[in-house]
């Protein structure tokens, strides 16, 4: 059948064991019925306002991110090697942010290039020596996967600045339970509805120390034009936490202050929702009105926890992703569980060159861009985009990482001619606090168009439900 | 709870109100249309300014056309009082506020954004006016079902509240003393039919032309209708009930903060002066003057409260 894996029919087209309580409600409708479920889905969605606003577009338009309603499973098995890969990187990418921020014993053992760090627009000096609330940087991260056989895994991007996505796969979830309350009875799925109450968990473990009372909690967002403020507001409802924009805070008395009905009341954690050049315009960007002055001294002193820390980047860095793997022998003593895809470093001359004779066969991306703009996917292009990426390339080489095409996994999805298989990739959501918690499954995105890899929403991607099936 | 969320809370209950109001004074117009003696421009005229838009209107047109009038009160986007602009700014309240509103709240103001606004070919029907006056109603009051029975009785219930209720009061004094010279005492000797059209038109306004034979058992007469939008305190719109229904909300925000409003007394004594009080005084010492009285202290507050509670901090 297909070259690439598909989560459902394997490589030769036999039901994979996961999927068969999929296989068998498929069958048992027909796709005129699972498209009237759909659009009931879509009123659902449409209803509850979760949109997302497009760059470049008009700032008032609001955007639904395609719902496929055919569930991507994943076996228990799977799941546990997963989580078991996802903890060991999450656990080392926080281990080597406190060693770079402070001793640099990985500098000093030259496992990675030292200009790679300290020329690095994303390792933040302002963080040297700053000591975070429990030794914690990144509380939430949302690794990137995607899969190319039944036991091939790899990581596209650790994510580790401020990840998105969460509220989709919290809604994706509560409209599937919606629409097929049947499903759910038949077999055990692992319930993810506890995000929102994990999250809190972890923002209170990581409050400043000795406090009178309990720490109060924040969701700092850039406002209401942001593409996720719906998600801001989610999260702030399901934490009960207050949704904060930087004009309603203040730094007064050597706290963060946000000012209330009755005056103003101190912050104690920030779940930080903005980027960091627009955090502190005493401290990066001076134009920023998104930020907060004097937020990052009282930070520095202890005074209140950022979530994540400032100068995660340097974690998720498109430069540094090569050395991961010899991160995570560095810092955990054990090889790394989940692989990573073979890079290509533009800014190297031999390097560079191969990449510019394979264009055909790779894909190119940003080092610092993100949701799938300026990309080229080699094999879906024309002659003439490969052209001219290949200018663009020559021109800013540094600017550019390249990486083999994969056979990326299909799974069984809803489009105009029935059910076909469309390309997915998957993100679950971890929290770091005092323990490390990870939701079962995550927000898996699938590429609606035939053929296509490019799952990002601004591209034409979509999202599924991910079930992960508890024995 | 944020000073600002506060007043998205505040103004998103004032906005679903006004659009209701607006509904009812556009039905009260097309009521007047279908009457002989009455000229549409004076009808129209009269509706702007019970809107409190006459100036805004006057600006932009020359003339009180019945298409002019009713497409800037129902679907003017430039006009801060049409409907389209009530709905449009309920619902960004709501957006930015969902935290603080249920979702029942939530479903019901984007519902009604995504039907009227996002795409309102269909509801520009002509022949179709009263289901729309219909429908903008049915909305308003679904809000309101949805906030009585949906959300916490803390601050956020509070503000939403005061917003109804000082958005509510204004309307019905507008109303009142936009048509006062026809309840001037002088005009019960008249009682023609043209009078009790007229007076039959402002209980209309206020949905309260069946209530009111129930509460009086009487044909029309001025005074009465004065008292029954004024002072009678069973009238859901009378002044007296929306100063019962903004003191209830500001003892509701005394006893959740734990402190007295700066201008709780100030509330007070408004409302006590339409519990105590009485018509023969009322229209003694002028019923335009006590309505052009009313409907400034009724603004001082709403300023007042907004300042009190960090609204624009």
């Amino acid at each position: 059948m297909a070259d690439n894996f598909d989560e459902m029919n394997g490589f030769d087209g036999a039901v994979r064991e996961p999927y068969s309580m999929v296989d068998h409600w498929l069958q048992a409708n027909t796709t005129e019925e699972l498209k009237q479920k759909s659009e009931k889905a879509e009123l659902l969605f449409r209803r509850l306002g979760i949109t997302f606003s497009v760059y470049g577009d008009d700032a008032s338009s609001e955007r639904l991110i395609p719902f496929d309603i055919i569930p991507r499973i994943i076996g228990a098995s799977e799941w546990r090697r997963l989580a078991a890969g996802i903890e060991q990187r999450v656990r080392a990418l926080n281990a080597f942010m406190y060693d770079i921020y402070h001793r640099q014993e990985i500098l000093k053992a030259k496992l990675i290039p030292e200009h790679l760090i300290v020329h690095n627009e994303a390792f933040l000096t302002e963080m040297i020596g700053v000591n975070p609330a429990g030794g914690v940087y990144s509380h939430i991260v949302g690794t990137d996967l995607v899969r190319t056989g039944p036991d091939e895994f790899f990581v596209l991007e650790d994510n580790t600045r401020t990840p998105s996505g969460v509220s989709y796969m919290l809604e994706n979830r509560e409209t599937m339970m919606q629409l097929f309350p049947e499903l759910f009875s038949r077999q055990s799925i692992a319930p993810v509805e506890n995000y929102p109450e994990a999250l809190r968990e972890t923002l209170v473990s990581v409050a400043p120390q000795n406090l009178d009372d309990d720490p109060t909690i924040a969701v700092l967002t850039p406002g209401i034009h942001n593409s996720a403020y719906y998600e801001h507001s989610f999260l702030a409802d399901q934490m009960g936490a207050e949704l904060v924009e930087a004009r309603d805070l203040i730094v007064a008395d050597g706290t963060l202050q946000m000012k209330t009905t009755r005056g103003l009341k101190r912050v104690d954690v920030l779940y930080k929702r903005i980027d960091d050049d627009f955090l502190d315009p005493l401290v990066f960007r001076s134009d920023s009105v998104l930020g907060v002055p004097g937020l990052f001294e009282l930070y520095r002193a202890g005074r209140v926890t950022l979530a994540n820390a400032p100068g995660t980047g340097i974690a998720d860095d498109k430069s540094i992703y090569t050395y991961v793997p010899k991160i995570i022998e560095f810092y955990t003593g054990r090889s790394a569980i989940l692989k990573n895809v073979k890079t290509y470093d533009c800014s190297d001359k031999q390097e560079l060159s191969y990449v510019l004779e394979n264009l055909s066969e790779l894909v190119v991306k940003q080092v610092h861009g993100s949701g799938g703009y300026g990309m080229l996917v080699g094999p879906t292009s024309s002659q003439a985009e490969i052209d001219d990426f290949r200018d663009k390339l020559r021109a800013k080489p540094n600017n550019y990482i390249a990486q083999p095409t994969l056979a990326l996994s299909t799974c069984p999805t809803l489009v105009e001619s029935g059910v076909a298989p469309r390309h997915v990739d998957l993100r679950p959501f971890v929290l770091v606090g005092d323990k490390i918690q990870l939701t079962p499954g995550g927000l898996t995105r699938v590429a609606l168009r035939e053929g296509s890899l490019v799952v990002n929403s601004s591209q034409g991607g979509g999202t599924k439900d991910t079930w992960v099936i508890e024995e | 709870m944020l000073g600002r969320t506060a007043n998205d809370l505040y103004w998103m209950a004032r906005y679903m109100e006004r659009a209701e109001n607006l509904a009812r004074i556009l039905d009260v117009g097309y009521r007047l249309l279908l009457l002989p003696h009455e000229q549409s421009s004076e009808i129209w005229r009269s509706a702007l300014r019970s809107a409190g838009c006459e100036q805004s209107y006057s600006d932009k047109y020359s003339d009180f056309e019945t298409d002019r009038v009713e497409d800037f009160l129902l679907f003017d986007p430039d006009n801060p009082s049409s409907v389209y602009s009530c709905i449009a700014r309920a619902r960004e309240s709501a957006r930015i506020q969902r935290t603080a509103i249920t979702r029942d709240m939530w479903e019901c103001l984007n519902g009604a954004w995504i039907e009227y606004c996002a795409d309102h070919t269909s509801l520009r029907n002509k022949n179709e006016r009263p289901i729309l006056i219909d429908w903008i109603k049915g909305r308003s009051a679904l809000f309101r079902g949805a906030l009585m029975n949906t959300i916490l009785r803390n601050d956020s219930f509070n503000f939403c509240e005061i917003g109804t209720f000082l958005e509510r009061a204004d309307n019905t004094a507008r109303i009142l003393d936009v048509k006062y010279f026809i309840l001037l005492p002088q005009n019960q000797l008249v009682g023609g039919g043209i009078d009790n059209v007229q007076w039959q038109t402002i209980l209309r306004s206020v949905s309260a032309h069946q209530s009111y034979s129930w509460v009086y058992r009487d044909r029309f007469n001025p005074w009465n209708i004065a008292h029954f939008l004024i002072l009678n305190n069973q009238m859901p719109r009378s002044l007296r009930s929306c100063y019962d229904g903004v003191s209830g909300a500001l003892k509701g925000l005394n006893d959740y903060y734990g402190y007295q409003c700066d201008c709780y007394p100030m509330v007070e004594k408004i409302r006590s002066q339409l519990v105590d009080g009485d018509m023969n005084e009322i229209f003694q010492s002028g019923l335009h003057e006590f309505l052009t009285d009313f409907i400034a202290s009724n603004n001082e507050i709403g300023a007042k409260i907004s300042e009190i509670y960090h609204f624009n901090e």
